[in-house]
């Protein structure tokens, strides 16, 4: 498996900093922002194989960025997990539809979140 | 032949003339081709306004007090401008419910009453007899004044008496021109038509009589005018002549507009008589031109006499006679007697209308043992009786004529009669605009009225005659000087007629104003005041119909009174209208009944209508009691609508209510779903982390102690976070339930706020804030639970500390009183808050914290707790700009009353 480039997105440093760890324990190479402002910028580098992104920023929230990101041709082949600590039916829905991969919902299972990230970055498309 | 024999044989031939006319439009009218269907000839047939005295008695008084005829033709000139208005409404009611005179019109008023229409008819007898008296002497005179002193007496002696005869020849007429048929309502066409040529002949005679005076005699208006200045009867063209007071000019004019509505013969020609409504219009503008005319050379006339050194009433023929000019004393006298014959032809046959229809009839027909409305004979007993009533209206004439003293004017007999007539017209005007006016009402003011009027007229001309004794008029009856009869309780310096007309009619109209307001109306007179108060009500009404009738038996009853063609012609419409013949065994329906009663109304008049229809289908007929049932069901239909309208106005108006109330909740409900899904969001957030390391150290048992210390500090400190969080949704809960408890105390707001120092310093210093105070106070007494303000305090500073830059953060704490409360001010360099959110910070979660944050470090309840305990304690909290650049969170909080009493 070789190392890939993961983008966290997500302003809880606490849960930045967990993520940070496991995605290094599961090799790949991590990189993150605490918000949106920062997270747009990105969007002008180069397209990471992977986003773990939090749907509620400060600034401009996690859908927006989603769709900004998607209509940016050299990002819309990027695997996209959205977090969100709100479990609604409506909103797993929208962000699904907006090109996210998978729709996870705070708190997870961090066996289970790698598993799945690195199902992603191996083609597996699980909607 | 002598002037005698030619003046009787011009005037046999002129009657003749005239029923020959009358006859060829009674034919023209009965092939369906009206000569009177025209407007000019309504407008003429108004100028049987215009009688004897018009063409005798104006010139005579002319010749002795100038223009002080003119009122009694103001009157009638006021009221025809009225006409679109008054005239309007008076003929389309006795239109609409086929009234045949001024009594019927009155009587069917005030509830068909029986009463009321002999009442009135009695009254009309009063005020009409003078004038036909008037009208006889007029005539008489005028024969006699063609016939020359020496005659009259050889004709005197003879045993001849020229008015009896005249009247006998008048009545003659009247009975052929307006008895023929006994439908009253049926236009008179024949009648009209004479009348309204004798218009025509009494204008034409007057203007050629009074051209042939003027220029004939004197040579033109010029001559005349200097020959009166030159015999210095120049007074007489100016005001001051009349001897009138503005009162009298007032009165007279008032009396005559009056009479002019109400008086038998203009109610005869103008409303019930009228053909086409429409020819009010022509009436009003066309009929005062007539007027204008005919009045034209009355002065003129009488100047000349007077120059002449005559007077009295025949002038008009005096003055051609004494030029021995034949042609225009003749031109003068048929005038003359056409003025007198169109005024009583009308006026009989009118008044005799109402003898039959509203004083006879109707007392027969509650004779029972009469059984009238059984036998064969009734229309033929309504003629008679109405023939009856001509012949002797003109022997009653006579009989004033011959009791009048001979050198009594024909004017005053002209205005006691106007006086008379005038006291029907409020019960008639009040009746036809004040739905009010009850039949109590009418019947006193008429009362009052025709009292007052014997009293100041009658009386007195009676004291003149020498009938009464004459000290009655200088000291009153009995020497009650305030009871004198021409200057009743000191109402002095009118002229007699001006004075009789103010207190008859002044009385009539307070008696019917007061009696009116102060008695209720039976059942049929509210619906027939309903009905001619609003006069269109009345044709759309439905009568409810409770009895049971066959459609033989109103056969039956109508052919009686009408006659079997006009029955069968009427069933016959009734059926074309419904559109199918109506048979003997058909049972009537309300309608029939009413188009029936209306028929016979035709003939015999409102109440005698009612009375027949009601002899037969008594119990049965649609009585006012029903009618008023219906009404009744009616109102209470309008007023059972009127509550369902209330009651849907108030349902729609609680179902605002539950709209609005219901919107409050789905917002309060949309805002704890919001709540919820914050609160829920809030507990994930440090569960997240938690589980995550946690999870982590359990998946990696090979981290670096370091590592593993850090990891464990998180944990402790998410704990922690979640811990408040909880503590804070708590306390909300409980303080927006109102079941908080509290320790409350004296306490000292100074030692609170340094133990929260004290108690944030180590978060405040975690976070390398530089943290200065300023207290004004050295004790701050107060009464308030210490640990929550406590809370209140560490909340502010903690959250003053998480906001702080990461670098050179600063933190200003303030203690001071302001007035009687203290203020507490935590200043920092943070973000600051946006002026639009400074209240909404205090929201729970709500804007405020989200958009601000949107992961409101902190629970995102804290400033809502704070809020809710200051309230508690009738504190206040808001947010502020900061000197330092940051935000500034205040508070107040009251002082203890100690202190404030001391301070």
């Amino acid at each position: 498996m070789t190392a890939r480039r993961i983008l966290i997105v997500d302003d809880e440093p606490n849960i930045v900093l967990s993520l940070e760890f496991l995605m290094k324990k599961a090799g790949h190479v991590v990189e993150s922002v605490t918000d949106g402002a920062a997270a747009l910028d990105r969007l002008g580098g180069p397209p990471p194989d992977l986003v773990i992104l939090d749907v509620m920023l400060p600034g401009i929230d996690g859908f927006e960025l989603l769709r900004r990101m998607r209509a940016r041709p050299e990002w819309r082949d990027v695997r996209v997990i959205l977090l969100t600590a709100r479990g609604r039916a409506s909103e797993r829905e929208h962000g699904l539809a907006l090109g996210a991969d998978l729709y996870v919902t705070k708190p997870f299972s961090t066996r289970e979140l790698i598993r799945r990230v690195n199902a992603l970055l191996d083609g597996e498309r699980t909607r | 032949m002598n002037l005698t024999g030619i003046a009787f044989l011009t005037a046999l031939a002129y009657l003749a003339l005239l029923f020959l006319l009358a006859l060829y439009a009674d034919r023209r009218a009965a092939a369906g081709r009206r000569l009177v269907a025209h407007p000019v000839v309504y407008t003429l047939s108004l100028g049987v306004y215009c009688t004897a005295w018009t063409f005798y008695g104006s010139v005579g008084l002319a010749a002795e007090r100038g223009v002080a005829f003119l009122p009694i033709y103001l009157g009638p000139t006021v009221v025809a401008f009225l006409f679109p208005l008054l005239h309007l409404k008076l003929l389309r009611v006795s239109k609409a419910y086929g009234l045949t005179s001024i009594a019927d019109f009155v009587a069917a008023r005030y509830g068909k009453s029986g009463l009321l229409g002999g009442f009135v008819t009695l009254v009309m007898v009063a005020g009409t007899t003078p004038y036909v008296a008037l009208q006889l002497k007029a005539v008489a005179a005028s024969l006699e004044a063609m016939l020359g002193d020496e005659m009259a007496r050889a004709l005197h002696g003879f045993g001849a008496d020229t008015a009896l005869l005249v009247a006998i020849l008048l009545a003659l007429f009247a009975i052929l021109f307006g008895t023929r048929r006994i439908d009253a309502t049926e236009h008179h066409e024949g009648m009209v038509f004479a009348v309204a040529f004798e218009s025509l002949v009494k204008l034409a005679a007057f203007l050629a009589v009074g051209l042939f005076v003027v220029y004939g005699l004197v040579g033109g208006f010029g001559e005349l005018h200097r020959r009166v200045v030159a015999a210095g009867l120049e007074e007489l063209l100016g005001f001051a002549a009349t001897g009138f007071t503005y009162t009298d000019w007032f009165g007279y004019t008032l009396l005559a507009a009056l009479a002019f509505i109400v008086l038998p013969r203009m109610f005869q020609v103008a409303v019930i008589e009228n053909l086409e409504i429409d020819h009010l219009r022509t009436a009003s503008w066309l009929f005062p031109l007539y007027l204008l005319a005919i009045n034209l050379f009355v002065l003129p006339v009488a100047l000349v006499g007077r120059l002449a050194g005559r007077g009295g009433d025949m002038l008009m023929l005096e003055l051609p006679l004494a030029a021995d000019a034949r042609f225009f004393a003749f031109l003068a006298f048929i005038g003359g007697l056409s003025a007198a014959t169109a005024m009583v032809i009308v006026a009989t046959v009118a008044v005799a209308t109402m003898i039959s229809n509203d004083l006879v009839m109707p007392a027969l027909l509650r004779i029972p043992r009469l059984g009238l409305e059984r036998r064969p004979e009734v229309p033929g007993l309504v003629l008679g009786i109405r023939r009856t009533a001509i012949v002797l209206l003109m022997l009653a004439g006579y009989g004033v004529f011959r009791l009048a003293p001979p050198d009594l004017p024909l004017v005053r007999l002209g205005l006691v009669s106007f006086v008379a007539v005038s006291q029907v017209a409020p019960a008639l005007l009040f009746g036809l605009y004040w739905r009010r006016a009850n039949l109590a009402g009418a019947v006193a003011g008429l009362g009052v009225g025709m009292l007052l009027w014997t009293y100041t007229l009658v009386v007195p001309m009676a004291a003149e005659a020498g009938l009464l004794d004459r000290s009655l008029l200088e000291g009153g009856p009995f020497g009650w000087d305030l009871l004198r009869p021409q200057a009743l309780f000191g109402l002095e310096g009118l002229d007699p007629v001006t004075h009789a007309v103010l207190w008859s009619l002044g009385a009539n109209v307070v008696a019917l104003l007061v009696i009116s307001l102060t008695t209720e109306a039976d059942p049929l007179q509210r619906v027939q005041a309903l009905f001619f108060v609003d006069v269109h009500y009345g044709a759309r009404s439905v009568r409810p119909w409770r009895g049971e009738a066959r459609v033989a038996a109103l056969q039956e009853l109508l052919a009686r009174f009408l006659g079997p063609g006009r029955t069968a012609a009427f069933f016959r419409r009734e059926g074309r209208r419904r559109g199918r013949e109506l048979l003997p065994s058909d049972r009537v329906d309300a309608e029939l009944v009413q188009s029936a009663e209306r028929e016979l109304a035709r003939a015999v008049g409102a109440t005698s209508a009612r009375l027949v229809v009601g002899s037969v289908v008594r119990g049965e007929v649609p009585g006012p009691e029903s009618l008023l049932e219906l009404l009744d069901e009616t109102s209470q239909a309008i007023e059972y609508s009127q509550r369902l309208e209330q009651k849907s106005r108030e349902l729609e108006r609680l179902a605002a209510e539950l709209r609005a109330a219901n919107a409050r909740l789905r917002q309060l409900d949309a805002l704890k779903d919001e709540f919820i899904a914050t609160v829920s969001h809030e507990l994930r957030t440090p569960l997240t982390s938690i589980r995550s390391f946690v999870e982590i150290l359990r998946d990696h048992p090979d981290l670096a102690p370091a590592e593993r210390q850090r990891f464990l500090a998180i944990v402790a400190e998410e704990v922690e976070r979640l811990g408040r969080l909880v503590d804070d949704v708590l306390d909300l809960s409980r303080l927006e339930a109102g079941r908080m408890e509290w320790e409350v105390g004296l306490h000292d707001l100074r030692e609170i706020v340094e133990t929260a120092l004290v108690r944030a310093g180590g978060l405040l210093r975690g976070r390398g804030v530089e943290v200065t105070t300023d207290f004004a106070l050295a004790r701050a007494p107060l009464v308030c639970d210490r640990d929550r303000i406590l809370q209140v305090l560490f909340n502010l500073l903690s959250n003053a500390a998480k906001f702080a830059p990461p670098a050179g953060g600063r933190l200003h704490l303030e203690l001071r009183s302001l007035g009687a409360q203290y203020l507490v001010r935590i200043e920092d360099n943070g973000p600051g808050v946006p002026p639009e959110l400074r209240d909404a910070v205090f929201e729970k979660f709500r804007q405020g914290a989200r958009a601000l944050h949107d992961k409101p470090r902190g629970s995102g309840l804290g400033l809502a707790v704070c809020r809710e305990i200051l309230r508690r304690f009738d504190g206040r909290i808001w947010c502020e700009d900061s000197r330092l650049g940051g935000a500034a969170f205040c508070f107040t909080l009251p002082a203890a009353e100690t202190l404030r009493r001391a301070g």
